[in-house]
C-alpha cells in the first residue's frame, strides 16, 4: 500500500482554467518526490490539493489506504513548508515550532523538549525567544521547516521552499534537507521549477507540464533517457542537430548526422526528409576539425571555472558544447573543431511531439 | 560645490515653506491663542480680562458638572470605538473575501457617509431617529416595541449617528492591515492542526491587533472631538464636551471658560492617543520590525 495515492486528480479553478488534468500519482513511505515543471505546470495546486486547501474537482487522495480527499487540512497531519515561510510574525521561534504541538494538546514539559530537538535539527539552538523579523531568510527558513519536523507528520510537504534564498545557500540547503529527511524517513513531496534541486534531492521526480505528469522516474532516467522533447528541454540545456534520413531497413532507418550514419529504431518519417535530434551539451567532445563526426567554428568560448562552455557554429547548426575543465590547452574563439558523439546519445524527435 | 550644497540644503525648506506656513497660520497660531485666551479671566459686566490665572481650570476641575460632562464624552467616545471595532472586524473580513468586482461597489457603499455633508447626513438622521421616523416605525410594525423609543436626543442616537460615519476609518485601517497578511500563514496554522476559529483566534486576528488599534485611536479622537452630530441628533439633552465649549463660546460669551475647556478636550485626547501608541509599540516593536 502507498503511502500516498493521487488517483484522476483534476482541478478547474471559477475562472475555468483546467490547473490539473486526470494526475495519477502512488508516493511511497519514506521517499522524496519532486513535482518538477514550469509556472502554470499545475504543480503547486497539486500540492495544495494534498494539503487540502484546494478541493480537487474530480479524483481521489487516499493517503495510507484512507480516502482523505474532503478531509478539512486541520486533519490531514501533514506539514507543509511555504515559499514565504509562512511564520507567524507575532509569535517567538519557539512559539511557532510549539504551535502544532499546542494544537494536539501536548503537555508543556513534552512540548519543550519536542521544540529544543526540532530547533537542534536544523541548527538553531539558542534562538528560541527570537522573532521572526529578527532573523535572516535562510534562519526563517530553517524555522518553516523545524515547525513542519517537530509535529512529526505522516507527509512533508515542500513548496518552492528554496526561492528565497541565494544560490550558495540553496546548495547547502539542498544537500541537508535531504540528509534530514533521510535520517528521519520523513515520506516527502517537494514542489520546484528548478531541475537541480529537483534532481539533487529527489528519489523520484514527476517532470509536470499543462496540468499533468510528462514524465516519472529517477533523476538519472528523466535526465538521460527522457520520454519527452518537454522532459528533455525542462531538464539542463539541449542542442538539437538536424540529420537526414539515409534509407529505411527492417530494423529501423539509417540516418546521417553530419558526416555518421547510423540506425535508430521505429521511426515512421519517410526517407529523403530532415529528422531533429536532442544532445546535451555535455555528450558532445571537441576534437580535431579533420576527423569529428561534424565540424564548426567556435563563435563564443566561455569560462564557468569547472567547466567551459563553447558555442559552435557547425555545419548541423548552432551548437552547445560544455567540456570538464581538466587543465591544459583549450581551443580558442574563430578555431574550427570536430565535435564527436556517441549516436546513442542522440534523441529523435518523434514527428508527434515535434512541436510540443 | 559648496554652492550647488547649499542650494540643496536649502530647497527642502523652500519647498515645504507654503505647509508649513499653513500649519503655523490655520492651526499652531489659534491654538496658542486658545491656549493663552484660557488663562484669562472673564467678567459678566466687563468681558475678558487679560491677565494670567488658573481660575477657569479651577472652577471647571472642581466642579462636578464638568466631570460628568468629561466622563459621559469619553464614555460616548469608548462606546462607538468598541461598536465600529465590533461591526468593522468581520465587516471588513467579509469585504476581503468578495469578488474584486463587488468588493469595489462595497467599498464605496462603506464610504459613502464621508462623501456626504456633515449637514446633510445628521439631518437624515434626525428624520430616520425621530418618534414617527422610518426606525421607530419598523420597530413599532414589527411589535418589538410598544411605543415609539426615544431615539432623537438621546445617547443611544448620537452614538449611532458617530458610529454611521467613524466606521469607515476603522475599516480602512484594518482592510489596509488585511492586505499585508501572508495568506499561507492562515494555511501554515490549519496545517498544523489548527480548525478555523482557532486560526482566526490565534494567528489572523493577533497580526490584525495593530491595524484595529490605530482605527481605534482614529476613531476615539474624532467622536471624542465631533460637534455636529452631538450638536444636532444629541441635542440640548445630551451635552458633551464640544457642544459645552459652543455655548461657552456663543451663548454665555465666556471665551476664557469655553477655552480652557478645549484645552483640556485636547489634553485628554493627547493622553489617550500617545497611552494607546505607547502600548501598541511596546507589544508589537518586535513583531512588526
Amino acid at each position: 500500500m502507498s503511502k500516498l495515492s493521487l488517483r484522476g486528480l483534476s482541478k478547474i479553478y471559477d475562472n475555468h482554467v483546467q490547473a490539473v488534468r486526470d494526475l495519477d500519482l502512488d508516493v511511497e513511505g519514506g521517499e522524496f518526490v519532486s513535482l518538477l515543471g514550469p509556472s502554470g505546470c499545475g504543480k503547486t495546486t497539486t500540492l495544495q490539493m494534498i494539503a487540502g486547501f484546494v478541493p480537487p474537482t474530480t479524483g481521489t487522495i487516499m493517503f495510507e489506504g484512507q480516502d482523505v480527499t474532503r478531509v478539512a487540512p486541520e486533519k490531514r497531519d501533514m506539514g507543509v513548508v511555504f515559499q514565504s515561510y509562512a511564520l507567524f510574525p507575532h509569535m517567538t521561534i519557539a512559539q511557532n515550532i510549539g504551535f502544532g504541538l499546542e494544537m494536539r494538546r501536548m503537555k508543556r514539559l513534552q512540548l519543550r523538549d519536542r521544540v529544543d530537538e526540532a530547533l537542534a535539527m536544523v541548527r538553531l539552538s539558542g534562538l528560541e525567544d527570537r522573532y521572526p523579523s529578527q532573523l535572516s531568510g535562510g534562519q526563517r527558513q530553517r524555522v518553516a521547516i523545524a515547525r513542519v519536523l517537530a509535529i512529526r507528520p505522516r507527509v512533508m510537504l515542500l513548496d518552492e521552499p528554496m526561492s528565497n534564498l541565494d544560490a550558495k545557500l540553496r546548495g547547502e540547503m539542498h544537500v541537508e534537507l535531504r540528509a534530514l529527511q533521510r535520517r528521519l524517513g520523513i515520506t516527502t513531496i517537494l514542489v520546484t521549477h528548478d531541475q537541480v534541486e529537483a534532481m539533487t534531492m529527489s528519489d523520484r521526480v514527476a517532470v509536470m507540464t499543462k496540468g499533468g505528469i510528462a514524465q516519472l522516474g529517477s533523476p538519472e532516467e528523466v535526465y538521460d533517457k527522457p520520454t519527452s522533447e518537454f522532459a528533455f528541454r525542462f531538464l539542463g540545456h539541449t542542442n538539437v542537430v538536424t540529420g537526414e534520413i539515409m534509407s529505411r531497413n527492417d530494423r529501423g532507418l539509417i540516418v546521417r548526422v553530419g558526416s555518421t550514419s547510423f540506425s535508430i529504431e521505429n521511426g515512421k518519417e519517410h526517407v529523403g526528409t530532415e529528422i531533429k535530434f536532442l544532445v546535451r551539451p555535455e555528450r558532445l567532445r571537441i576534437g580535431a576539425a579533420d576527423s569529428g563526426d561534424a565540424k564548426g567554428r567556435i563563435s563564443t568560448r566561455l569560462f564557468l571555472g569547472g567547466v567551459w562552455l563553447y558555442e559552435i557554429d557547425s555545419d548541423i547548426g548552432q551548437i552547445r558544447v560544455s567540456a570538464q575543465n581538466m587543465g591544459g590547452e583549450h581551443p580558442q574563439e574563430g578555431e574550427t573543431v570536430g565535435i564527436n558523439w556517441n549516436a546513442g546519445d542522440l534523441l529523435a524527435i518523434a514527428a508527434e511531439n515535434a512541436n510540443g | 560645490m559648496v554652492k550647488s550644497n547649499l542650494r540643496q540644503s536649502v530647497a527642502p525648506w523652500l519647498l515645504s515653506m507654503p505647509a508649513f506656513v499653513l500649519f503655523l497660520g490655520l492651526l499652531a497660531v489659534p491654538m496658542a491663542l486658545t491656549a493663552i485666551l484660557s488663562f484669562n479671566a472673564f467678567d459678566g459686566m466687563r468681558g475678558i480680562q487679560p491677565g494670567f490665572s488658573l481660575t477657569n481650570y479651577i472652577s471647571i476641575l472642581s466642579d462636578s458638572y464638568y466631570h460628568e460632562l468629561f466622563l459621559r464624552t469619553g464614555a460616548m467616545a469608548l462606546g462607538v470605538t468598541i461598536i465600529c471595532i465590533i461591526i468593522g472586524v468581520p465587516e471588513t473580513l467579509i469585504l476581503a473575501r468578495m469578488r474584486p468586482s463587488l468588493q469595489g461597489i462595497f467599498l464605496v457603499v462603506i464610504l459613502g457617509p464621508l462623501l456626504i455633508s456633515v449637514v446633510v447626513r445628521t439631518l437624515g438622521w434626525q428624520i430616520l431617529l425621530s418618534r414617527e421616523g422610518a426606525v421607530n416605525s419598523i420597530l413599532l410594525g414589527l411589535h418589538l416595541v410598544n411605543r415609539p423609543v426615544q431615539l432623537l436626543f438621546s445617547m443611544t442616537g448620537v452614538i449611532i449617528g458617530l458610529t454611521h460615519v467613524l466606521l469607515p476609518f476603522i475599516i480602512i485601517a484594518i482592510w489596509t492591515a488585511l492586505q499585508r497578511l501572508d495568506g499561507q500563514v492562515a494555511h501554515a496554522a490549519q496545517s498544523l492542526g489548527a480548525g478555523p476559529l482557532t486560526t482566526f483566534r490565534r494567528v489572523t486576528l493577533p497580526q490584525l491587533l495593530p491595524g484595529i488599534l490605530s482605527g481605534a485611536i482614529i476613531v476615539f479622537t474624532l467622536s471624542a472631538s465631533a460637534f455636529a452630530t452631538p450638536a444636532i441628533i444629541g441635542g440640548r439633552r445630551v451635552k458633551v464636551v464640544t457642544t459645552a465649549i459652543y455655548d461657552e463660546f456663543l451663548n454665555s460669551m465666556n471665551w476664557p471658560l469655553g477655552a480652557a475647556i478645549s484645552v483640556l478636550l485636547l489634553i485628554g485626547i493627547v493622553f489617550v492617543v500617545v497611552g494607546s501608541n505607547k502600548l501598541v509599540e511596546r507589544k508589537f516593536k518586535q513583531v512588526f520590525a
